[in-house]
């Protein structure tokens, strides 16, 4: 069964007048569990791609499938409310609170559920075990290395259960070795949890943890 | 962790700035509502008056004299009960010209008539007993006794350390001289409006001493025992004396105490006009904060949206916000300065009541900070929520 189904998506941006083409009629289905490394030069409209799979951006035509929802139908709150539930996000730059703890900053999704405090808290903790932080509850970001933030990131992204991991270039910003800690941390929730995952990278190494990479130029999937 | 405490852990992110933001709001309202008070001040001293007493003063202006002579004539006009006398002394204390305080010379009736509004808390025993007019309490029979005894208000009396017994001076400025006064007594004001930082004495000193018997008279205060026919009776008192060189206007306690209020001017215009413009400057000062502060965080923004905040949830963050920095800082301005001006005791020399702000103006300052939280976070709340997440995260890379 497919966790991601991109029919002939169009993304065009406007600048003024100017039509800026980023996604020319892709397509593409990435089964459920699979890991999928998206490669390809800088503008080729692999974050594009991410976002509109997370449902971050609209398509300008074309539909895309997640799980069992066409998420091209749904708008504002729906929206909002399908990603919350469904999508768990991986930034680069980790994008943290920080003013925030680990533990809050991975509670954060659960906000918008139904839920105990206590129960939000007991989640967040399991969260952070799992990524190997359950030591670092009360350390603020700047408290902690690249490749620790990271990892509160991916519990984060997890706390909520969603099935689809979107990552956007999750080791760009790290060492080789913090790196290599992140992809088998993908690596075994794509195992272990039955995640789906779809990274962009940049990073060839990177692109070997997947099961298959796509790589997309000028718009369009390649290989 | 909840919405609420997400707000607040906002709000100290940048701490300096939040409790700048803060103070400078909590300092506007605390001068919006000291002028309020002053205000409120000028509102509370027309209560003082009561609809059960008329004043009569010369027409042209509260500055120019009665003759003594019209007490006979007013006494006789139907309604009226009583009638008293009162003259400004305008007296200053020689030893410290800032001390300044009211000084009125009053006659007997003067203590029957306003037995309501004081209550004599102290007084100085007799050396025999003596009869006192009727009406008035007996713990005035010394005061009687003596030409320049005096009744002092309670809080002039523990402002200035004086005793009971104890002679004090008073320089003269309409009535030149350096006046000996003796405290014979002390008085509560029952009424908070009927102010207790004032000195009440014999008129008969200052008529014989300043005025060398010329027999005039400040005002007259009659006390009417058919007050519903209030109007009627100042209409035939002024009428009694129409075309005489010294023609009266006779108005109710109230209508001549916020006549001696309009003697302000526009100032009670001029007040709020400032207090509006300090409002003003602050609501600039707080929107270029929220507006900061939402600008530094735009990717967060941008990826509380992706993590499935709604547009409207983040409305509200960014508002409450803004809501909880002004309505912190007025309420707190506010109460300020009620605190500050009630328990001061400033009653602007003995001339209005002691200063005092109402509930209703620091209800008023809240409710105007409120709006500023509103107005001043409402564009960058606005931005906000409707902010793209693909060009909020944008920024960041």
């Amino acid at each position: 069964m497919a966790a991601v189904k991109v029919v002939d998506v169009r993304k065009i941006y406007r600048r003024d007048s100017q039509e800026i083409p980023v996604l020319d009629g892709l397509s593409l289905e990435v089964a459920s569990g699979d890991f999928v490394g998206l490669m390809g030069p800088s503008g080729s409209g692999k974050t594009t791609l991410l976002n509109l799979i997370g449902g971050v951006d609209q398509p300008t035509s074309g539909q895309l499938i997640v799980g069992d929802t066409d998420i091209s139908k749904l708008h504002g709150r729906a929206l909002a409310k399908w990603r919350s539930r469904n999508i768990g996000f991986i930034f680069q730059l980790y994008n943290l609170i920080p003013v925030l703890t680990a533990l809050q900053n991975v509670e954060l999704p659960l906000l918008l559920v139904r839920m105990s405090g206590k129960e939000r808290k007991e989640r967040a903790m399991k969260a952070l075990e799992l990524v190997g932080l359950g030591d670092r509850l009360s350390h603020y970001p700047r408290q902690l290395s690249g490749g620790q933030e990271q990892r509160v990131a991916i519990a984060r992204a997890l706390v909520s259960d969603p099935e689809v991991l979107l990552a956007d270039e999750p080791t760009g910003d790290l060492d080789k070795k913090s790196a290599a800690e992140i992809l088998s941390l993908l690596e075994q929730l794509n195992k272990q949890f039955g995640k789906t995952i779809i990274m962009v990278t940049h990073d060839p190494h990177a692109a070997e943890r997947a099961h298959r990479v796509l790589n997309l130029d000028k718009g369009v999937l390649s290989n | 962790m909840n919405l609420l405490s997400l707000v607040l852990v906002n709000l100290g992110r940048n701490k300096r700035r939040t409790i700048l933001t803060l103070l400078s709001v909590t300092v506007a309202l605390f001068l919006f509502c000291t002028l309020g008070g002053v205000l409120d001040t000028l509102q509370e001293s027309i209560k003082f008056g009561s609809e059960t007493r008329l004043v009569t003063r010369n027409a042209i202006s509260l500055i120019f004299p009665l003759p003594l002579t019209y007490r006979g004539r007013l006494e006789a006009v139907p309604g009226v009960k009583q009638v008293a006398v009162q003259n400004w002394f305008g007296g200053r204390d020689p030893k410290d010209e800032r001390n300044w305080y009211a000084q009125f010379g009053v006659d007997e009736n003067f203590y029957s008539i306003y037995a309501n509004d004081m209550e004599i808390v102290a007084a100085s025993p007799p050396q025999t007993p003596m009869e006192v007019p009727a009406g008035i309490v007996p713990q005035l029979q010394t005061y009687f006794a003596e030409q320049n005894a005096c009744v002092v208000g309670q809080k002039l009396l523990e402002k200035n350390g004086w005793k009971l017994g104890q002679t004090i001076y008073v320089a003269g400025t309409i009535y030149p001289g350096n006046w000996p006064f003796t405290i014979r007594a002390v008085y509560h004001a029952k009424k908070k409006s009927f102010g207790e930082e004032t000195m009440f004495f014999h008129w008969k000193y200052l008529e014989q001493k300043g005025m060398h018997g010329q027999g005039q008279v400040g005002v007259y205060v009659l006390d009417l025992n058919q007050p519903e026919r209030a109007a009627d009776i100042a209409r035939q008192v002024d009428a009694l004396y129409e075309n005489s060189a010294a023609a009266t206007r006779t108005e109710s306690e109230q209508a001549f105490q916020a006549g001696f209020v309009s003697m302000y001017g526009n100032i009670p215009f001029v007040l709020r006009v400032i207090g509006l413009a300090v409002v003003f400057a602050i609501l600039l000062v707080a929107a270029n904060t929220m507006m900061m502060a939402f600008r530094e965080r735009t990717s967060e923004i941008g990826v509380l949206k992706t993590l499935g905040f709604e547009d409207g949830t983040i409305f509200r963050i960014v508002l409450a916000e803004a809501a909880l920095i002004t309505v912190g800082g007025g309420v707190a301005g506010a109460l300020l300065a009620k605190w500050a001006l009630e328990s001061s005791g400033f009653n602007f020399g003995g001339f209005l009541p002691p200063m005092t702000v109402y509930w209703s103006t620091v209800l008023t300052g809240i409710a105007i900070a409120a709006v500023l939280g509103a107005v001043s976070g409402l564009i960058p709340a606005v931005r906000a929520s409707r902010l793209k997440i693909v060009d909020a995260l944008r920024r960041v890379e």
